[in-house]
């Protein structure tokens, strides 16, 4: 202990060569909200076009690269990203731990990030235009018919791949070895236990992603037939391949939506958490069925029948641990003597929300029906339903409830509230009726529309927009709490709340448990 | 357990990257693989074996007649003409049975075709046999040339009682530059 500097170091330096897991958080943080500003632009772009029926705005063929960069901006720009941040911040500062337990990796892990992302929106400009099949990228979309550009895509995903991976290993190696004396695994926060459970699933799944699409590469540039039927491959392999990675990541970004609502609703019950054993049990049974399930998102390939009911019950099996966590989360509400601060009100309308997604999930894993659901609009409302109102509302949550302890500063109520209820309302306007429109036939992935479908589609763009402005609320609301907001001094922040983390001071210090604290 | 480090935040690491790099070639060493296994195994997609059948049985079962249909395919960008020369045949299970598939290839420079077969029902996969096919090869055609591609055949005596016809697709592929780049790459 030779100098005895604690803050930070000043100026771009500090961001640039940080190993501190509070500024990598932040950092990771205000990416995701970057990311997620570009996707909800992409999302403006795409909505606007369906405002009305026929072509308007935007040529097909960019309507399609909107789709997809959407997706896939949404999916491993805002929400993975947004998750990996939160995760820093809070884990160590959960388990007292002084930091994470591979610091340079951290950096390195967030800085790769960006110019995965630069590389990816940079497409958009090139010659073909950008990646336009969809985020799921379906082989022979990806490859015989894809434009040139599809290579920088395929670079960009392995850039982001690999972060994840990195970061996902820092996450399993501090949750293991970095706990403070007395914090067994069944005393740790469920916001820990999902983030474990989460970077297990992203460490196995991640380099199958990076498989698929060095698949594609080797497809496109060196003469390979993985996904071509007449050099003897088959494009059907590339959806197993693909959802064997791809529905373990619905978990990925679900899981930790999961540990972060069990943290709150105790919170603001002001009871501890119904059953934690039964939570921490339920999460690692979702973790495991997410491996088995993934071809019901393909039951119109051609499977045998025997294939179809196999993964029709498997698939409905999942409804019972998420069942647990559900009745879990109501039953710690029960005679709980409750209030509804912001983060309160996010993590009800998460439950509420994320419950209906959850029934049309139900509703899409009966294999008949499925048929005829399947790529239509009401598939479209599902995931949006569990992506946005589960993992996007309890981001929302999580930042207006840990805000105050990292920047030491109140957010504003009053504004805080009026975010919830117009995404909430914004948020249903947008995506309610879509299952109908769906159901009535409406697929997705087009840029125009039969008639009857217009004063719907009119509804779902007139609340997108209202939800898309509902963030530029947020924004400022959460830049007003930092730059001016009314300072908080108590440790604890919110009456009922439990936790290491409330134990030190607010606001968080750059360095904190230096010395690890002692757990009963 | 494995301890390679005194440091067990090294040994943790050590680990997880084993599992990124068996997750890694599981792809290509398993899944890819084990999907061509299955769908051979299970007639999954009414894919037929790739493989010339040797035949074993001599007794014809003059009981059945079943109906095998042809069907001819040009994917997307297939200029040759492709067809059955008969539409449809009737045999019965355990007898050799012969057909030919016309193409034609109008354009003036020399081409290299595949055929990739599929049966439908899927289930009737396993019970098609074909001991000579020109889906086996690739097939190389000159400019405005046509030629007749042989197919021979039997159903096997096994076929479910249930099924009664059966329809076999060919898609044919221009793999004309896919030959040329194995070539050029050598």
């Amino acid at each position: 202990m030779g100098d005895h500097h604690h803050g930070p170091a000043k100026g771009l330096g500090r961001w640039l060569f940080t190993t501190n897991h509070k500024d990598i958080g932040t950092m990771y943080l205000w990416f995701s909200f970057a990311m997620f500003i570009l996707g909800g632009f992409f999302a403006m772009v795409i909505r606007a076009e369906l405002f009305q029926p026929g072509m308007q705005l935007v040529d097909p063929a960019f309507f399609n690269q909107m789709t997809t960069l959407h997706g896939l901006v949404m999916v491993f720009g805002a929400i993975m990203p947004s998750f990996v941040g939160l995760a820093n911040w809070l884990i160590p500062m959960m388990i007292g731990a002084p930091d994470m337990a591979l610091p340079r990796m951290n950096n390195w892990s967030f800085w790769i990030l960006p110019p995965a992302f630069l590389l990816l929106a940079s497409t958009l400009f090139m010659e073909g235009g950008g990646p336009a099949f969809g985020w799921t990228f379906y082989a022979p979309l990806s490859t015989t018919y894809a434009p040139p550009s599809v290579t920088f895509f395929i670079f960009g995903v392995h850039v982001l791949g690999l972060s994840s991976i990195m970061g996902s290993i820092n996450i399993v190696a501090t949750v293991m070895n970095l706990r403070a004396p007395g914090m067994t695994y069944m005393k740790m926060p469920l916001f820990v236990w999902t983030w474990l459970i989460t970077a297990f699933l992203l460490i196995a799944v991640m380099p199958v992603l990076a498989g698929a699409v060095t698949m594609m590469l080797m497809d496109i540039h060196f003469g390979t037939s993985f996904f071509s039927a007449a050099g003897g491959g088959d494009p059907v392999l590339f959806q197993h391949i693909f959802w064997f990675f791809g529905h373990p990541e619905v978990y990925i970004i679900i899981l930790p939506a999961f540990g972060v609502v069990s943290m709150i609703i105790p919170t603001f019950a002001r009871k501890p958490l119904f059953g934690y054993d039964s939570m921490v049990y339920a999460t690692a049974s979702i973790a495991f069925l997410s491996f088995i399930v993934w071809a019901h998102h393909m039951y119109t390939v051609g499977m045998p029948v025997a294939g179809e009911l196999y993964f029709m019950y498997a698939t409905m099996l999942i409804a019972v641990p998420t069942g647990v966590k559900v009745f879990n989360w109501v039953t710690t509400m029960w005679r709980g003597a409750m209030t509804f601060e912001t983060p309160m009100l996010f993590c009800l309308g998460f439950i509420v929300l994320f419950t209906l997604g959850g029934f049309t999930g139900l509703m899409l894993s009966i294999a008949p029906s499925d048929f005829q659901y399947h790529d239509s609009y009401f598939v479209v409302a599902h995931f949006h339903y569990v992506m946005v109102a589960g993992a996007v509302f309890s981001m929302s949550a999580a930042i207006y409830y840990w805000l105050p302890k990292w920047c030491g500063r109140m957010y504003s109520e009053p504004m805080g509230k009026a975010h919830f209820w117009i995404s909430f309302i914004g948020f249903n306007l947008t995506f309610f009726p879509q299952h109908f429109v769906g159901l009535a036939g409406m697929p997705r992935r087009i840029p125009d529309y039969a008639l009857q479908f217009a004063d719907f589609n009119m509804m779902s763009s007139v609340g997108a927009f209202i939800y898309g402005a509902s963030q530029i609320l947020f924004l400022y609301n959460v830049i007003a709490t930092i730059v001016s907001g009314k300072p908080v001094s108590d440790e604890k922040v919110w009456e009922g709340a439990e936790g290491l983390e409330w134990t030190i001071p607010t606001p968080a210090p750059f360095h904190t448990f230096s010395v690890p604290p002692q757990v009963k | 357990m494995i301890k390679l480090s005194d440091n067990p935040i090294f040994n943790t690491v050590a680990k997880m990257v084993v599992v990124v790099v068996v997750m890694f070639s599981f792809v290509f060493v398993v899944m890819v693989p084990l999907y061509d296994v299955l769908c051979d195994a299970l007639g999954i997609n009414g894919k037929t074996s790739g493989e010339r059948y040797q035949s074993t049985q001599v007794r014809v079962d003059e009981s059945r007649m079943i109906t095998v249909q042809f069907i001819a395919t040009n994917n997307e960008g297939m200029p040759w003409s492709f067809r059955p020369e008969r539409t449809m045949m009737k045999v019965h299970p355990g007898a050799v049975n012969d057909t030919v598939f016309l193409v034609h290839n109008p354009l003036s420079k020399n081409m290299v075709a595949q055929a990739v077969p599929s049966i439908s029902p899927a289930r009737a996969a396993q019970y098609f046999h074909k001991t000579e096919c020109f889906c086996f090869n690739q097939q190389p055609l000159e400019g405005e040339q046509g030629a007749e591609m042989p197919l021979q055949f039997i159903v096997d005596q096994e076929l479910p009682k249930d099924i009664g016809t059966i329809t076999l697709s060919y898609t044919i592929f221009d793999v004309t530059d896919m030959v040329e780049g194995a070539v050029a790459s050598r």
